[in-house]
Formats: C-alpha cells, sequence, structure tokens
C-alpha cells in the first residue's frame, strides 16, 4: 500500500524528516508515537502532498505508484486522507455543500455514478449518527464554532463518507473525552479490513487498546529510531522516549 | 498557493463575443447639435429636447469627480459616439418575427432569449442593444393587469404625462456629473408603471448589451410604483472583450409611492478589462428611490464586471416608516476597481434601512465599500443596521470601508459592523485533501460568504448569480 524510503524533507528551509523508513501493507494499522516536534504531523503533511513541505530526497511509493508526482488532490482522489491535528474552519460552506462536493469529486474519479441528493443525505446522517454529532452540524458551517472533540469527530465523519484507502490520523484522540476517544476507535475499526490501512498517530495508550495496532513506531528527531509490535506502547507509556533515544543501537536488536 | 489562486482568477469573459451588425453610429463628438440629432432620430417632443439642453448646459459647467477610490486616466467625452443603433431597427419591427435573427441570436447566446415560448416563464424583458431598446416581450399579458412596460423612447411618445411628472424627480438633472450627463444624452431604457394597488404579474427585466465599439451608453431607467402596488424588477448587462476602455453611465429612479414595493435586482457582467487593465467598461451609475408613505424598496446586487464601478444606489425614505435595503455582492479581480454602497436617507419617522454589502477582492483588485447614513432632524425613531463583510483572495488586493454616518435625530440608531477575512491556504488545502479541486473550493467559500445576499435575488436569478460568480473565479486557482 504505502512504501516510505530513506524520506527526508523540510520546511522554511528545516530539515524536520531526517531518513525516514516505513511500511504499511494493505490492511494494517501502524501507530506512530513520538516526542513533541519530532516530525509526526509533519509526515502526514509529506504525504498528503502540502505544498510548503520540500522532500529533499528519498521515495514514496503508493500502491506502486510515485506519490511525489501527485498534487493534494489527485493523492486524495488516490484514496489518501488525513485528519488533521488541528482541524480548520470553513465559515459560511456547509458541512454538507462541503461533504457532497468531496463526495462527488472522488466518485467522478473513480468513475462511478454520483451519488443523488436523497442518498447522500441518508449517507451523511447515518455516519453523523455512528460519530454521535446531531444531524443539525451537517447544515453549520464546516468545523465553524465546533468545539474541540466536535471537530475531531467532524474529520472522522468526513473519512467515514470518503472510504479512502491510507487514513492518517494526526493525534485525533487528543483533547477527546474517554467516550469520544471509545467513539473514535469504533469508527475506525468499524472501517477496517482487509484492503484499508491507517497509521494513527497518538501520544496515548487508551486509544491503541481499543485499535490493537499491527505496529506501533517511535519517531524521533525525524527518524524511526524503534518499531514493535503493540506490546511496545505500554512500554514507552511507562518509561517515556528518554530511554530509545539515548540508545540508537537497541533499535536493531529489537 | 497564493500564485494558484492568482491563476484561478483569471478567466475568459464569456460574454465578450462581438456581433457584426450593422449600425448606424454617430460621429464620436457632444455639443447641442448632437444631442438635437439624437432627440429628433428618437422623434422626441420639444420638452424632452429642452430638457436635455437644460441638462448639457449644466454639466459642462461640472467639474468631473474625482473623490471615489478609484483610478483612471480621462475620459476623453469628445471621443465617444452617442449614439448608435442596429440598422435593422431604423424602421421599427413590429413582431419577434421582424428582428435580424443576428440580434435574437446575440441573446441567445448570452442565455437570454426573447422569444417569449422559450423565456423563462413569469419573466418579462426588455432588451437593449446598445443605444436603442429591441424588444419588449409580454407586453400584452402585462397590460392586461394595466402594467406599462416599454423603453423609456416609446413612453416619452406614449405616456408624456408620467415621463414629464416623475422624469428627474429622484434624480434631478444636476444630481452629479455624470446624472447630467446622462440627462443630456440618455438614449434608452425601460419604463414601468404599475397601477394602484396592482401586484405585477411577473418579473420585468431589461438585459443591457454594449455591442457598438467606442460608443457610451447612456441607459435612463424610470420605475413608477403607484400606491399599494408592488414590482420586481432585474436588470443584467454585458458587453463584448475591447481594448478600449468604454463609458456606461446610466441612471435609475425608482418612484414607490404610499404603501408600494420595489424590489430592484442588478446582475452586473460589463467586461471587466484584461489582467493588465486594458479595456472594460467604465460604470459610472447613479440610481435612487423615492420611498414614500409606508413603502418599501431594496436594492440587490451582484457585480462582477467593468473595469471601474462607481455606483451608490440609495433610497430616499421620505415617508413615515418606509424601508429601505441595499444588498450587495461586489467581485473584483484583476485590476478592476469598484467603488461601491448605498446612501439612505432617513428623513421620515420611524423609517427602517438596512445594509448587508459584501465585498470579494481577488487578485490585484481594488473593492471599496462607501455608504453613507444621514438621519435628518425630522426622522424620529428611524434605524439603520449596516453590515459590511469583506473578503480577500490572495495577497495582492484590496478591500476598503468607508461609512458615513450623519446622525442629526437624537432618536435614530445607526447600527455598523464590519469584518474581513481571508481565503486561507489551510483552507484550500482542507478541500483539496478531501478531493476537492481550488476552484471549486474558492466557489464554495465565495458563494458562502454571498448566501446572505443572494437569498434577496427572484429565485430564478438566485442561481444565474451563483454561476456568474463560479465562472467570474474559473482559473483563479491552478
Ligand atoms: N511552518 C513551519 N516553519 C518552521 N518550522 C516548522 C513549521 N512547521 C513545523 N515546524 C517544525 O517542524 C518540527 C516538527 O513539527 P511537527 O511535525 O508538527 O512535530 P510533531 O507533530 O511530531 O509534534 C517542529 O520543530 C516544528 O517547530
Ligand atoms: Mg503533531
Amino acid at each position: 500500500m504505502l512504501s516510505i524510503k530513506n524520506l527526508k524533507a523540510s520546511i522554511a528551509g528545516k530539515t524536520i524528516l531526517k531518513g525516514l523508513d516505513l511500511t504499511v501493507n494493505p490492511g494494517e494499522v501502524h501507530a506512530i508515537m513520538g516526542p513533541n516536534g519530532s516530525g509526526k504531523s509533519t509526515l502526514g503533511y509529506v504525504l498528503s502532498g502540502r505544498e510548503a513541505y520540500i522532500v529533499e530526497e528519498g521515495s514514496i511509493l503508493f500502491e506502486g505508484v510515485d506519490l511525489l508526482t501527485m498534487d493534494i488532490e489527485e493523492r486524495a482522489l488516490a484514496g489518501l486522507f488525513l485528519a488533521f491535528q488541528y482541524p480548520l474552519e470553513i465559515p459560511g460552506v456547509s458541512n454538507l455543500e462541503f461533504l457532497k462536493a468531496a463526495v462527488d469529486a472522488q466518485r467522478e474519479a473513480r468513475g462511478e455514478p454520483l451519488m443523488s441528493s436523497k442518498e447522500f443525505l441518508s449517507a451523511a446522517r447515518e455516519a453523523c449518527k455512528a460519530v454521535r454529532l446531531p444531524t443539525e452540524f451537517l447544515k453549520r458551517g464546516v468545523n465553524e464554532g465546533f468545539s474541540g472533540g466536535e471537530k475531531k469527530r467532524n474529520d472522522i465523519l468526513q473519512m467515514l463518507m470518503l472510504q479512502p484507502k491510507l487514513c492518517i490520523l494526526d493525534e485525533t484522540d487528543s483533547g477527546l473525552d474517554i467516550d469520544a476517544l471509545k467513539l473514535v476507535a469504533d469508527c475506525v475499526n468499524s472501517q477496517r479490513d482487509a484492503k484499508r490501512s491507517f497509521i494513527v498517530v497518538t501520544h496515548y495508550q487508551r486509544l491503541l487498546d481499543y485499535l490493537k495496532p499491527d505496529y506501533v513506531h517511535v519517531l524521533s528527531e525525524g527518524k524511526i529510531i524503534k518499531s514493535g509490535g503493540p506490546s511496545l506502547a505500554p512500554e514507552l507509556e511507562e518509561q517515556g522516549y528518554a530511554w530509545l533515544a539515548r540508545q540508537p543501537g537497541e533499535e536493531k536488536s529489537l | 498557493m497564493t500564485d494558484q489562486i492568482e491563476k484561478a482568477i483569471t478567466r475568459e469573459y464569456e460574454a465578450g463575443f462581438t456581433s457584426s451588425i450593422e449600425s448606424n453610429t454617430f460621429e464620436p463628438g457632444l455639443n447641442e447639435e448632437v444631442i438635437a440629432r439624437l432627440s429628433a432620430i428618437k422623434g422626441e417632443p420639444q420638452w424632452m429636447l429642452d430638457w436635455r439642453l437644460k441638462a448639457f448646459a449644466s454639466w459642462k459647467k461640472m467639474p468631473e469627480p474625482h473623490w471615489a477610490h478609484i483610478d483612471y486616466s480621462k475620459i476623453d467625452f469628445q471621443a465617444i459616439s452617442y449614439y448608435s443603433s442596429p440598422k435593422s431597427m431604423d424602421d421599427k419591427p413590429k413582431s419577434l418575427d421582424e428582428i435580424d435573427p443576428e440580434l435574437l441570436a446575440t441573446y441567445e447566446k448570452l442565455g437570454i432569449p426573447l422569444m417569449e415560448q422559450q423565456m423563462l416563464a413569469g419573466v418579462a424583458v426588455d432588451a437593449v442593444f446598445d443605444s436603442v431598446s429591441v424588444v419588449t416581450t409580454f407586453r400584452e399579458k402585462l397590460k392586461e393587469a394595466g402594467v406599462i412596460f416599454c423603453s423609456i423612447s416609446e413612453a416619452i411618445k406614449e405616456y408624456p404625462e408620467l415621463v414629464q411628472k416623475y422624469l428627474g424627480s429622484v434624480v434631478p438633472r444636476t444630481d452629479n456629473y455624470y446624472a447630467a450627463l446622462n440627462s443630456a444624452v440618455f438614449t434608452d431604457g425601460s419604463f414601468v408603471y404599475v397601477p394602484k394597488g396592482v401586484r405585477c404579474p411577473m418579473e420585468l427585466s431589461t438585459y443591457f448589451r454594449i455591442n457598438e465599439q467606442n460608443t457610451g451608453q447612456f441607459e435612463r431607467t424610470l420605475v413608477i410604483a403607484d400606491e399599494g402596488s408592488h414590482v420586481s424588477y432585474l436588470e443584467g448587462c454585458s458587453a463584448p472583450q475591447r481594448d478600449e476602455n468604454q463609458l456606461h453611465a446610466a441612471v435609475v429612479e425608482l418612484v414607490a409611492l404610499d404603501d408600494a414595493q420595489i424590489k430592484y435586482s442588478t446582475v452586473q457582467n460589463w467586461y471587466p478589462g484584461d489582467e493588465q487593465g486594458r479595456g472594460g467598461i467604465y460604470n459610472f451609475v447613479t440610481k435612487r428611490a423615492m420611498c414614500h408613505k409606508n413603502a418599501k424598496v431594496s436594492w440587490t446586487q451582484v457585480e462582477t464586471g467593468s473595469a471601474i464601478t462607481w455606483k451608490y444606489p440609495s433610497c430616499i425614505l421620505r415617508g413615515d416608516n418606509s424601508v429601505g435595503e441595499f444588498y450587495s455582492v461586489a467581485l473584483t479581480r484583476g485590476r478592476q476597481q469598484a467603488d461601491t454602497g448605498t446612501k439612505m436617507i432617513h428623513l421620515g419617522k420611524n423609517t427602517r434601512s438596512t445594509i448587508i454589502s459584501k465585498g470579494i477582492s481577488a487578485a490585484q483588485s481594488n473593492n471599496s465599500y462607501r455608504g453613507l447614513v444621514k438621519m435628518m432632524p425630522t426622522a424620529e425613531g428611524a434605524r439603520n443596521y449596516t453590515q459590511c463583510d469583506s473578503l480577500l483572495i490572495g495577497d495582492q488586493c484590496g478591500a476598503h470601508t468607508f461609512p458615513y454616518i450623519e446622525s442629526r435625530n437624537p432618536s435614530a440608531i445607526v447600527e455598523h459592523e464590519a469584518t474581513t477575512s481571508k481565503v486561507s491556504d489551510d483552507q484550500l488545502f482542507l478541500c483539496q485533501q478531501r478531493g476537492i479541486n481550488s476552484e471549486k473550493a474558492v466557489s464554495m467559500i465565495v458563494n458562502g460568504f454571498c448566501k446572505e445576499v443572494f437569498k434577496q435575488l427572484p429565485m430564478e436569478f438566485a442561481v444565474e448569480a451563483g454561476k456568474l460568480l463560479e465562472i467570474s473565479l474559473e482559473g483563479s486557482v491552478g
């Protein structure tokens, strides 16, 4: 599904990712943990093609295609989805209108017939129910005046509607209460299948308890310094990241 | 990303074609003799010519105004032709079948079929091509209701009492430089009279088209809503793409007698000039309404065209309890300059006015709102609410707000709110990340921003206006 090799990327002339390797196979869930400022969000932006982020070296293949030759929209239409650490607002554009435009674009790209307004509306209502946002939220401006938690749930709602192939969730659990966190986890789990993959950036063990990722990686100073199975997460929770950073040699032996 | 926005807002002007129609066009130049010739061609009565000549005499003494927030090279009024008419109109056709098919094709290409059977049901159209009215549709049907809808030229001949009584009653001949010029040389335009207590059975609309080169268009519109009547009127405009600037100086007068309501909507899409600012229409327009007791006038405008727009549809709220409304969307891109807004003059007791202005500026354009709210000493209990929002696309454009408030009555309440926002790279990124291309994203954001105003347009045209903005922004993001 996704193969990142020796990725070096910078923003504003500062190199943030310093040789990152990551392979995600169809159906896998990868968790990425790591200290603040280590480049986790940067990775999401680089994958989605955001302009300000410059790839200096390395390669990214998405379903065998060179992702770096594609623009933001093409990547999105190819099935790459990013849930934002800080979701943005678009005042005046209703959630419904926004979703419809996105779903239409996706369907058009896949050569599928567009949904009728009625079909679409009932799908949107269904998705609202799944993320427990009242359907009135569909009429409000995109994230306009939403609370932090509502914004995160709205991102998940978009994910449910768009049915992407690769979902990158950047700290979607941050700032959520326990119930909301469980809800997000349930949504993600409901979307898991043999073809869909997830990269989940999180600081918390709790989300991973629900998600049971296939792999846990630690990103530090722009590199993955340690990868392991689900058992790595509790270890990190207990001991923090410092011990890893101090013993970079260990990553090979694990 | 800003580059992308820049690209998105440069687009082709879709109404920019020229029709090859033989015309009778005056030599450029302006003097008493030209005015007399113009008046004679139109077969006007003496009083009309006298009126024009008086206006011309005043105009000659007036200085050209330069106070608006716009910048343009001096206009040579002697280099303009003041009359142009399609040859086929020499013997005014009696019916649509007699009209030059090329003319009909022009309107059809603009999306305004003049054949009644093809038209939007419930919309009557007066089509003005250069200096003359080509056709007015649905006249018979309107006549049944007692509504007069014809060209102003015909009205001058057929309804002289109404014209003499009201022409210049709202915008006096000497009102301002361009109004004086218009009064001297106006060529055609629409005339509406709705009798007492009548609800006009259909939307009325006028479509103005400038085709001939180096001609000015000076149209004059007069709408009279008699006591207790209702009418909704819409005007649309376009012009071919040319390198030279062309002048359009219109005057619109609305008279809403006691308890009458007039809704006047404009969708203005004159040629805006190219990216370097070459060509385009100079749009200097005076629009004003006189509101008598309990009358209500709403101006709604969607302004996307013209190189320069200088326009302040206004209401004189003379009668007690009268209401004035102004809803405006002004979009500028390329090197367009718009200086637009409204004046609400409160004279009567408990008069109300609402102003909602939405300015969208893109590329290197400049968009100014200029509004005056005046509460006269007699305006006991009067109220105004003004909301001015600006949306910036890219970082080389300008938005300016000049609200003037003059309150001479302590019981009057004036409220003003203003906001400025930007279509941000972040917002575009979010849209693109969800698969929405940036053009669609910008147009969604702009349409969302204008919603409040679009709601005010007659249904048939709200969709059109939305589309127009979409076309206007096409190509604004790569
Ligand atoms: N626009 C920017 N300009 C300069 N530095 C940036 C910018 N965006 C992010 N950074 C820097 O990049 C580094 C990585 O940031 P980020 O990827 O957000 O880290 P994380 O998500 O792991 O907390 C940080 O040091 C941050 O300050
Ligand atoms: Mg982050």
